[in-house]
């Protein structure tokens, strides 16, 4: 069912998983990234890994190399490469004037991208000539911080959330780095920086989190006005599907299945929906029952000491949420499987505590929640 | 070093406006075509037919939310303001479930907008249709309300 682990009551900003999801690398929400070793059921703190000089806004571990890319409010993005024993940082020059706010290995892991403040995008690639990591940014025509991105399966597209309510489709291709790419349903013309297509749901809202479906054709946004929406590239790239949601808004989203995704955020309770070919929406289930928590054991002490407190009796001060987690959630990502096909997933929180959600046990269990 | 002499006035300059590429908010209509705001005779008339709830949809009908007008948003106010305040507390439940999803978000912009300026007895019964609104939409309406540029 869910499982949780507690890293203490610090917020978790951001966590990556290495390859074989034996490590953790997160950020308690200042300039020090921890990586945790799985021993049995203990986390070890094995690293930490302290070059940032502000707070860590995202990390991403490449599962292939087993390098780490951390970017932080400081403006600087660090890679990381595991050598005797010790994590060596790289410093990346992004030539940004505002924070970091984001980062994502490509599929490939030849090149990565970091979104930011400074209203760009820095796609960064490895020249081997020079020993060096080169940043080139994607400008125009985004106006304001950039809050997520995401890659796109082909290794070349790139999706952006902004905060000027867009969610954008940008083509990352470096010529020095890849063979000239293929035509995909978001159209054909691929130089560095063109812009495939730019979406708003009508409404104000930043946008908190983008993800490409595992096939690519379909992208899913979250945003502020409590809203989901999906746009399937291989049936209408122009047509935006938008639910508008009772819960609060999310912050964070992730393809489960081609057709299902998960979404979760400030209600700290994650909820999975589905689209159809088409891509419209519709609410499967909560995956937290939300239990009313009641004090099991009433004492006339406690009753009379709360009185005298607070100026209540006990039972209305419950500050407990009957939800896993306590808190928001920050992340979410593939714990086993993968975007196509995901049987466990993560979630970490502001409450300090990472959680990982068996999809296929809890199908069993909620009534309503089918994962196809 | 720089000398602390408490002046704050830095701090509201506006520094993004040097930068080549500005933000600019989203060019909003001149509120020609939609958004003119509700059909006042039409709704009057539903009202004094008795007809609450068709007047009530009538009321919510383009929004004046692109326009930059002020006077045109205030007469939209007062026009749905009339409508909700006609309503009996005991029927206000029935109408608002029979609105769709983005109408119930345009009914609680109003409802919000309608708390800036109370009038005699008004907050109360806006009061009652928030609760009635929140209860079928839920939270993700009020976030809306707070998070969307596009006021009524």
């Amino acid at each position: 069912m869910t499982e949780a682990h507690s890293f203490g009551v610090i917020p978790i900003t951001c966590h990556a998983w290495n390859g074989d999801k034996t490590q953790l690398a997160l950020s308690p929400n200042n300039h020090e990234v921890h990586i945790y070793k799985k021993t049995g059921s203990q986390w070890t703190l094995e690293h930490t890994l302290e070059e940032h000089t502000q707070r860590v806004t995202g990390i991403d571990w490449a599962v292939q190399s087993n390098r780490l890319v951390t970017c932080g409010a400081d403006r600087n993005a660090y890679v990381w490469t595991f050598a005797n024993g010790e994590w060596k940082p790289t410093l990346v020059i992004l030539r940004i004037n505002r924070a970091a706010t984001c980062v994502k290995w490509s599929p490939l892991e030849n090149k990565f991208a970091v979104g930011s403040g400074a209203r760009l995008i820095s796609v960064c690639y490895f020249e081997e000539e020079n020993d060096w990591w080169v940043s080139k940014h994607i400008k125009k025509p985004i106006r304001s911080t950039v809050t997520c991105i995401d890659w796109h399966p082909n290794n070349i597209l790139l999706a952006a959330g902004s905060s000027d309510f867009k969610t954008r489709v940008f083509s990352a291709y470096i010529k020095e780095v890849e063979a000239k790419p293929e035509a995909t349903c978001w159209g054909k013309k691929m130089t560095f920086n063109n812009i495939m297509a730019e979406f708003s749901n009508g409404g104000g809202g930043w946008v908190h989190d983008v993800s490409f479906s595992s096939s690519g054709e379909k992208l899913l946004w979250v945003s502020h006005n409590s809203s989901i929406s999906v746009v399937n590239a291989a049936v209408d790239i122009q047509e935006v599907h938008t639910s508008r949601t009772e819960f609060l808004p999310f912050v964070t989203c992730l393809w489960l299945t081609e057709n299902s995704f998960v979404v979760a955020g400030n209600d700290c309770c994650p909820v999975v929906f589905s689209c159809d070919g088409t891509g419209n929406i519709s609410f499967c289930a909560k995956l937290d029952d939300a239990k009313k928590v009641t004090n099991t054991k009433f004492t006339a002490m406690d009753h009379f000491r709360s009185m005298d407190k607070l100026g209540s009796s006990s039972e209305d001060n419950i500050t407990k949420l009957g939800t896993t987690h306590q808190n928001t959630i920050t992340q979410v990502s593939v714990y086993k499987g993968t975007k196509a096909n995901c049987s466990v997933f993560t979630t970490t929180a502001v409450d300090g505590q990472l959680v990982n959600w068996d999809v296929k046990s809890l199908e069993s269990s909620i009534a309503g929640l089918r994962i196809c | 070093m720089s000398k602390n002499t408490r002046d704050t006035l830095f701090r509201k300059v506006d520094v993004d406006q040097y930068s080549e590429d500005k933000f600019e908010e989203d060019e909003q209509g001149d509120g020609t075509v939609n958004g003119v705001g509700p059909n006042e005779a039409e709704v009057q008339t539903l009202l004094s037919q008795g007809k609450n709830v068709d007047a009530l949809k009538v009321a919510l009908r383009n929004p004046p939310v692109t326009s930059k007008n002020q006077a045109v948003k205030d007469k939209a106010l007062q026009v749905v303001m009339r409508v909700l305040l006609q309503f009996k507390s005991s029927d206000i439940d029935n109408a608002v479930k029979s609105l769709d999803s983005p109408t119930k978000d345009i009914l609680m912009k109003y409802i919000y907008r309608g708390f800036e300026i109370p009038a005699e007895g008004s907050s109360a019964q806006l009061l009652t249709w928030h609760q009635k609104v929140f209860a079928l939409a839920g939270l993700g309406c009020v976030v809306r309300v707070l998070t969307d540029r596009k006021r009524v």
